[in-house]
């Protein structure tokens, strides 16, 4: 199979269960290509061969004794993020580099329950704090449109592995529009479900009201495959929601007729970026001919996410980050001299300048005298603008944006100046401050660079979300394109 | 909005983190514009609104009293930067 077109989820699912390839041989050629392209994109940053090749044998047994789960054989990867039993879980920073778990996140545990083979750990913003791959503690991860320009982030590594062909499918998290920037930028299609869709239990811990586990793929279809495996209610995480799952992929051949989408003003009016805009209404052109209607909604206060997120999210970050303190596990610094310089030590060791700075700033936040003018000022315009997207779901069924401001922007850019950069997630965090479901899909590339459409969609409505895009995904082939460092035309 | 020395020394402090000198006005300089961007909140009229601390407006499920869970202490020990007889070990804090 090396060298060839990678292929999406389906059809390797179809040609195990056909006995057209085993499971040993799709891991094995996912290893040699990791060995072969890994080392320009570094999207990786454990890759288990040994665990993989002993599932995927294991899995050849099942599906040879008639047993094997929905996804037997497949080969995925899994966010950095994602405690895995027996194999360490660094969330791209010093403070875990020695962490091995002693057991596994849920959606982990889940996707292994159903079959799929792990092949290692993906690269990541350190404790998926950026937009960018660049916090991470193992270096940068890179795109493969073009090397010398950043992935996204946070999940840039599971991005950039999906988009180089090294694995079909990644986990992926998003506290801010970690799934789908980076799924934009590399083009692919991410999915972030509604806020405590899948389990967060083994999910190394940003911002809790606001983290939330998904899948990046190449197609709708191929997350649907597996966002239903990775989804449902887990006792052991009480955010976790009851709703029951539905079948996704049954769900793909939804009727769509008289649906509605939503564009808001504000965000195609000047500010955007005129050849993303072309790009974006030709994809919903598509739709619109095929009898979706485009109606304007507007968000009055999604322009305050922004602020609303970079004191909600460092909040509580401060709060989760406190747990990193050189005693139970992580880094400890060597040789301290008390107690305080055990804690402060490890902790000014461990963590890197961009997650030290969202500890200050949330610390501060949370100060005495601080509380209400900062934290309890955000979680009330919080409210409002999540109640701006339930007005607006009143007269559409989806809403439509950019996921990203531009295209892939050059390493180094940005990574110095916090501000510019957060100004990378102005489309995509309202969405996590509403607990929204939403997704990122690939429309014409712009320059030889991928573009994404954003689609968000009701709470619970992620099966709509992802008819939408697998409808699209059936009308054009942008999601099927591969970067020219893959070996496809650019 | 700035933030001054004083005030970085005494949030640090309460992160448990330190400040190198040298990297104090760097600091300083990138939490004030973190800073100046958040200030857009303190114009929003949030009279009456009542704080969103949960996006699906869930409350805390509760559950039978029941042990769920093993003891796995020797694996979660296992991971630990110094143990001794079962205890995590930190440096002696009382004389």
């Amino acid at each position: 199979m090396a060298g060839e077109t990678p292929s999406t989820v389906s059809q390797l699912l179809e040609a195990l269960e056909r006995g057209r390839c085993s499971a040993e041989e799709l891991v094995r050629d996912c290893l040699a290509r990791i060995e072969a392209e890994d080392g320009a994109v570094n999207s990786f940053i454990t890759v288990d061969a040994v665990g993989a090749l002993t599932a995927a044998r294991a899995a050849d047994a099942e599906r040879a004794a008639g047993r094997a789960g929905p996804l037997a054989g497949l080969p995925i990867a899994h966010k950095d993020i994602f405690c895995t039993d027996g194999l360490r879980t660094s969330c791209a920073s010093r403070m875990l580099d020695n962490f091995v778990p002693p057991y596994s996140a849920t959606a982990v545990e889940r996707l292994a329950a159903a079959g799929a083979v792990t092949v290692g750990k993906t690269n990541m913003d350190e404790f998926a704090m950026g937009s960018s791959n660049e916090t991470s503690y193992y270096g940068p991860c890179r795109n493969p449109w073009d090397l010398e320009r950043v992935p996204g982030g946070s999940s840039g590594g599971s991005a950039a592995a999906v988009a180089a062909g090294l694995v079909p499918a990644a986990t992926g998290t998003d506290t801010g529009g970690s799934i789908r920037q980076p799924a934009a930028l590399c083009g692919i299609t991410g999915i972030k479900p509604t806020y405590g869709r899948v389990s967060r239990l083994g999910m190394i811990a940003f911002a809790s009201s606001l983290d939330q586990g998904g899948i990046m793929a190449r197609s709708a279809e191929d997350c649907a495959l597996l966002l239903g495996a990775m989804a449902g209610h887990d006792p052991a995480d009480s955010t976790c929601a009851r709703e029951p799952v539905p079948d996704y992929r049954a769900a793909l051949a939804m009727d769509l007729g008289g649906l509605r989408i939503g564009l808001p003003r504000h965000w195609f009016d000047a500010t955007l970026d005129s050849a993303i805009g072309e790009r974006l209404h030709a994809a919903l052109g598509e739709l619109e001919a095929r009898g979706a209607r485009l109606v304007d909604v507007d968000l009055p206060n999604n322009h305050l996410s922004i602020p609303a997120y970079y004191i909600l999210a460092p909040a509580e970050a401060s709060t989760n980050l406190a747990r990193y303190d050189g005693v139970r596990y992580g880094h400890r610094c060597a040789d301290p001299a008390d107690l305080e310089d055990l804690y402060t030590r490890s902790r000014e060791e461990g963590f890197g300048a961009e997650v030290q700075r969202r500890i200050l700033i949330g610390t501060y936040a949370l100060s005495a005298g601080y509380y209400d003018a900062y934290y309890k000022k955000a979680q009330q315009t919080r409210r409002l603008i999540r109640q701006d997207y339930l007005d607006a779901f009143e007269s559409v069924d989806v809403i439509a944006g950019p996921t990203a401001p531009g295209t892939a922007f050059r390493l180094g850019e940005k990574v110095d100046d916090p501000v510019t950069m957060y100004q990378e997630d102005s489309y995509t965090l309202g969405v996590n401050l509403a607990g929204l479901p939403a997704l990122s899909v690939p429309v014409e590339p712009l320059d030889g660079l991928p573009v994404g459409l954003q689609l968000i969609g009701r709470h619970f409505e992620e099966a709509r979300l992802l008819a939408v895009a697998h409808r699209y995904q059936q009308l054009t082939d942008w999601h099927l394109r591969e970067p020219p460092a893959a070996g496809g035309a650019a | 909005m700035t933030l001054g020395a004083d005030q970085l020394e005494r949030l640090a402090a309460l992160a448990r983190l330190r400040i190198e000198p040298g990297e104090a006005p760097a600091l300083e300089d990138s939490l004030g514009r973190i800073l100046a961007l958040v200030e857009e909140l303190s114009a929003v009229d949030t009279t009456g609104v009542e704080p969103l601390a949960n996006p699906l407006d869930a409350v805390q499920p509760l559950r039978a009293d029941e042990v769920t869970e093993g003891n796995r202490r020797e694996a979660f020990q296992a991971i630990a930067p110094a143990v001794e007889d079962g205890l995590y070990l930190v440096p002696r804090v009382v004389e």
